[in-house]
């Protein structure tokens, strides 16, 4: 019977992988895994792999329930969906559908749809890891960890040299000496390690939208590069006027007011990979999002001093997204075109106006292969 | 899947006499005992053994397996309709639990074989869904998988659209309609009372011949209509109609089979979980529970019966109802007298020791489903203190709120709820429609709307298997339309509230 339920269920699965992408712009841009996240895996809300039929407008239905309450007193929640709490599980149907995801299938769905090339980490910047291999014997060791085949071997050699071994009877029993056991050797594998640090302008232009759109994008990129490199690091900064680093949570929650300054970021990412990142044993990483509403040219000139002399030799790709905002000049962007527009080719510039241009904007990014 | 245990078969043996003292009737019955995953997977093709693939199967199994590892759920009882009856027990579970289900199973299964909406169904459904899965399998082999199943796909998005009446009705068979060219009327088919010469002026008055000659004049104008008269049994409708080729057609069929099969139990929902519920509390309190159980059993009794805020649960309402049909009859709580009287305490007070409460349930158990029980007992004395209310949702609150707790509301909503098992009812009926061979379906709207995106995708689906133009005519948001597809674009256009019936 189990046969058959496998085959099934692998049909859906494969079902929802498909319906996954064709719908990957949608999911994108309403952000509707981030916050749903494991350790690694999503669960993605399926929306419409039901089967379509004439039914009621549920809105327009309405029902009929049990229990205290006002007229006109709300319910709390969706009623129809039902939490199914207690009862005697025999209800199919209007459940909405989560699936779980690794979150290395949707990089590679990601990279499929955006037809993303594989990075090529730069250069020999490997930190070398070590791991333990069972691969030697020795004399000695602990009885779990003893070689049968090995130390039988040894004992029908003594036995036969002996002359103890009888071939109508042949018991072989091994003694102290003969024993092998299994050791193990350090080996020491390269590995590739990066580091991405992402940097949001949390001024007081920066609205909810706008964080919300940085939120789903630093997904995403995360997404691959975790995808693309065994050991993987974040580091997150935020600035106004001034700058400091924060832990995920406070990036994506801080509610700042007042000016920006974006030098000031600069001047702590630079210190962060100056200090904890050599730039000959890390990949290195940095995304700024902000609404480029820099607060003076002159701010704006000790940026790129900043980039050209503490970072953009060491890192295999800044990434600067800006996002629209209602109250941005988004002069900033402008002024990072016309100073490199084709001096480095590791900086890479992108304007999202809205959520739809979130995918577009990861192809902008990513799509190099850096 | 484990030969029941001795002890388990004793049980059984134990349980069926009680039920029977009691006088229920069932079919033979077989246990199972199964561990949690194969209970999930069974659970997933609806407790039968072999059924045809398909995703969706996959996608409940994914569902209850996850259920279950959140501990979210656990499958106590699953039993199906058939002939002996099989039901499922869950290894592991407590023997308290064990016989309360089966308890609970003896009860369904009466009702299975007692209940009028049942009677027409297959009771040999295990057999003939291991055909339909031979069949399936065999076109998969020959045609694709993909192939195979997208089309069940399209069939299951109109699987609602049958007539749960129609196995009791006896029509004439279908067939394509005769294009006679015929306008002129044959005499001797004017239909007239048998009468002696002299007397046929007054017998068969000449403006009742004429009234008769138009009669079926109307009726050949109809014959050359297809279907001659609007059919809510639209799956038959086409598999007779539709351009399909063999294994398409074998689909549709299969799909209509089950769909028949399994909507009596959509119709009587609360009757049979309310049933079911009523003779394992009466079992279990009156005959099977040791003291040592009693805590267990109410514990699990109290979730089986659990109310949700904003829920119905038919286990609980059915329950009720029972009990309350029970006891009305046992104090002789009705007929005309009763009926009659407007006094509310001294029918509360009402007592003749009739004592046909049990009596009464087990009629109510044959001759009712969910709509007639309902219409029936559901009665602004059992709703009393019962806190029963509607919600609706509120678009400026953008959240479901308790809309009114007005008794004679309360009711309608439930019966809509539950009529034709709260799917929209829907005719074919032209097949012919504008002239040119498009399907024209007509939804017969009673308050509700249909939900658009869901309409349009399965206009798409019905395309695919009428092959031309479809067409339904519907009501959306008070404006009187009809819904087109024609494979490549929706329109709907406005139409007068009189017109296109």
């Amino acid at each position: 019977m189990s046969q058959k339920i496998d085959q099934d269920h692998a049909r859906f699965k494969q079902i929802v992988k498909g319906r996954i992408k064709t719908d990957l712009r949608k999911y994108i841009s309403r952000g509707d895994m981030i916050g749903k996240q494991g350790k690694d895996r999503v669960s993605i809300p399926i929306h419409s792999i039901d089967l379509p039929r004439f039914k009621y407008n549920l809105k327009d239905s309405g029902g009929t329930g049990q229990g205290e309450g006002e007229v006109g007193e709300g319910l709390g929640g969706d009623p129809q969906k039902g939490d199914g709490k207690g009862q005697a599980g025999d209800q199919p149907g209007e459940h909405g559908l989560e699936v779980e995801f690794s979150l290395e299938d949707l990089a590679k769905i990601l990279a499929e749809e955006l037809e993303l090339p594989n990075i090529k980490p730069r250069g020999t910047r490997t930190i070398k890891a070590p791991q333990d291999r069972y691969n030697a014997i020795r004399r000695t060791g602990p009885e779990s960890l003893r070689h049968f085949k090995r130390t039988y071997r040894e004992a029908l050699k003594r036995q036969i040299v002996m002359g103890t071994y009888d071939k109508d009877r042949p018991v072989i029993v091994p003694i102290k000496e003969d024993k092998r056991f299994r050791s193990w050797k350090e080996d020491v594998i390269p590995q590739t390690n990066a580091i991405i640090i992402y940097i949001m302008d949390v001024s007081g232009s920066m609205g909810e939208e706008q964080k919300l759109m940085v939120r789903i994008e630093s997904f995403w990129i995360d997404t691959w590069l975790r995808y693309q490199y065994d050991g993987i690091e974040s580091r997150y900064v935020i600035h106004d006027t001034k700058a400091r680093e924060v832990d995920q949570d406070t990036f994506y929650r801080t509610k700042e007011s007042g000016g920006t300054m974006i030098s000031s970021a600069y001047a702590v990412t630079a210190d962060i990979v100056e200090k904890d990142y050599p730039a000959d044993e890390w990949n290195i990483y940095i995304f700024q999002f902000s609404d480029g509403d820099n607060w003076s040219r002159e701010d704006t000139n000790r940026c790129f001093s900043i980039l050209d002399e503490r970072l953009l030799d060491k890192i295999n790709l800044f990434g600067y997204g800006q996002v629209k905002s209602p109250y941005g000049s988004g002069q900033f962007i402008h002024d990072l075109e016309e100073k490199y527009s084709n001096e480095r080719d590791n900086l890479i510039l992108s304007s999202i106006p809205d959520r739809d241009a979130i995918m577009d904007s990861i192809k902008d990014f990513l799509g190099k292969g850096k | 899947m484990a030969e029941l245990p001795r002890y388990l078969r004793e049980m059984q043996n134990t349980v069926e006499g009680y039920a029977r003292e009691y006088g229920l009737d069932f079919f033979p019955t077989v246990f199972l005992v199964l561990d949690y995953k194969t209970m999930n997977e069974v659970a997933a093709y609806g407790g039968f053994p072999s059924r045809y693939p398909h995703w969706r199967y996959g996608m409940e199994y994914d569902r209850l397996s996850k259920g279950h590892i959140y501990g979210l759920s656990k499958i106590y009882e699953l039993v199906i309709n058939n002939d002996p009856c099989y039901a499922y027990l869950l290894e592991g579970n407590s023997l308290t639990d064990q016989k309360m289900v089966m308890a609970h199973v003896m009860a369904h299964n009466d009702f299975f074989k007692n209940n009028f909406t049942f009677s027409k169904t297959e009771r040999h459904m295990i057999n003939e869904m291991a055909n339909h899965s031979v069949k399936v399998r065999r076109a998969m082999e020959k045609y694709g998988v993909e192939e195979i199943e997208n089309f069940i796909d399209v069939c299951l998005s109109i699987e609602n659209l049958i007539d749960v009446y129609s196995p009791f009705i006896q029509r004439a068979p279908m067939e394509p309609p005769v294009d006679t060219g015929e306008t002129r009327i044959d005499l001797s088919a004017v239909h007239r009372f048998e009468t002696k010469p002299y007397m046929e002026n007054f017998i068969n008055p000449p403006e009742y011949m004429e009234s008769q000659k138009q009669k079926l004049r109307d009726s050949m104008k109809n014959r050359h209509k297809l279907p001659d008269r609007p059919t809510s049994d639209v799956l038959n409708f086409l598999i007779h109609y539709a351009p399909l080729n063999t294994w398409e057609r074998q689909i549709l069929e299969i799909v209509r089979e089950e769909a028949y099969y399994f909507a009596p139990q959509a119709m009587t929902k609360i009757m049979n979980e309310g049933w079911a519920t009523y003779w394992h509390t009466k079992l279990m309190t009156e005959k099977l529970l040791e003291p040592s159980e009693v805590i267990n059993y109410a514990d699990v009794t109290s979730g089986v019966t659990y109310q949700a805020k904003g829920q119905l649960n038919p286990y609980k309402m059915g329950l009720e109802l029972f009990r309350y049909i029970e006891e009305r009859w046992n104090r002789g709580a009705f007929g005309a007298d009763y009926n009659g009287c407007t006094d509310l305490e001294e029918k509360l007070k009402w007592n003749t020791h009739a004592g046909k409460g049990l009596e009464k349930i087990f009629e109510v158990r044959k001759h009712f489903t969910d709509v007639t029980f309902l219409d029936e007992f559901f009665t602004p004395e059992f709703a009393s203190g019962r806190l029963f209310f509607n919600y609706d949702y509120n678009r400026s609150k953008e959240e479901y709120v308790i809309s009114t707790r007005e008794f004679t509301e309360i009711k309608e909503r439930l019966l809509f709820q539950l009529t034709n098992r709260g799917q929209p009812v829907i005719d074919v009926v032209d097949a012919n429609y504008h002239n040119r061979s498009e399907l024209y379906l007509v939804h017969r709207h009673n308050g509700i709307d249909l939900e658009m995106p869901y309409a349009k995708a399965t206009l798409e689906n019905i395309f695919r298997i009428w092959k031309r133009p479809v067409n339904i005519r519907t009501v959306m948001k008070s404006r009187h339309s009809v819904l087109s597809y024609d494979g490549q674009l929706h329109t709907m256009n406005e139409i007068k509230e009189n017109e296109g019936f």
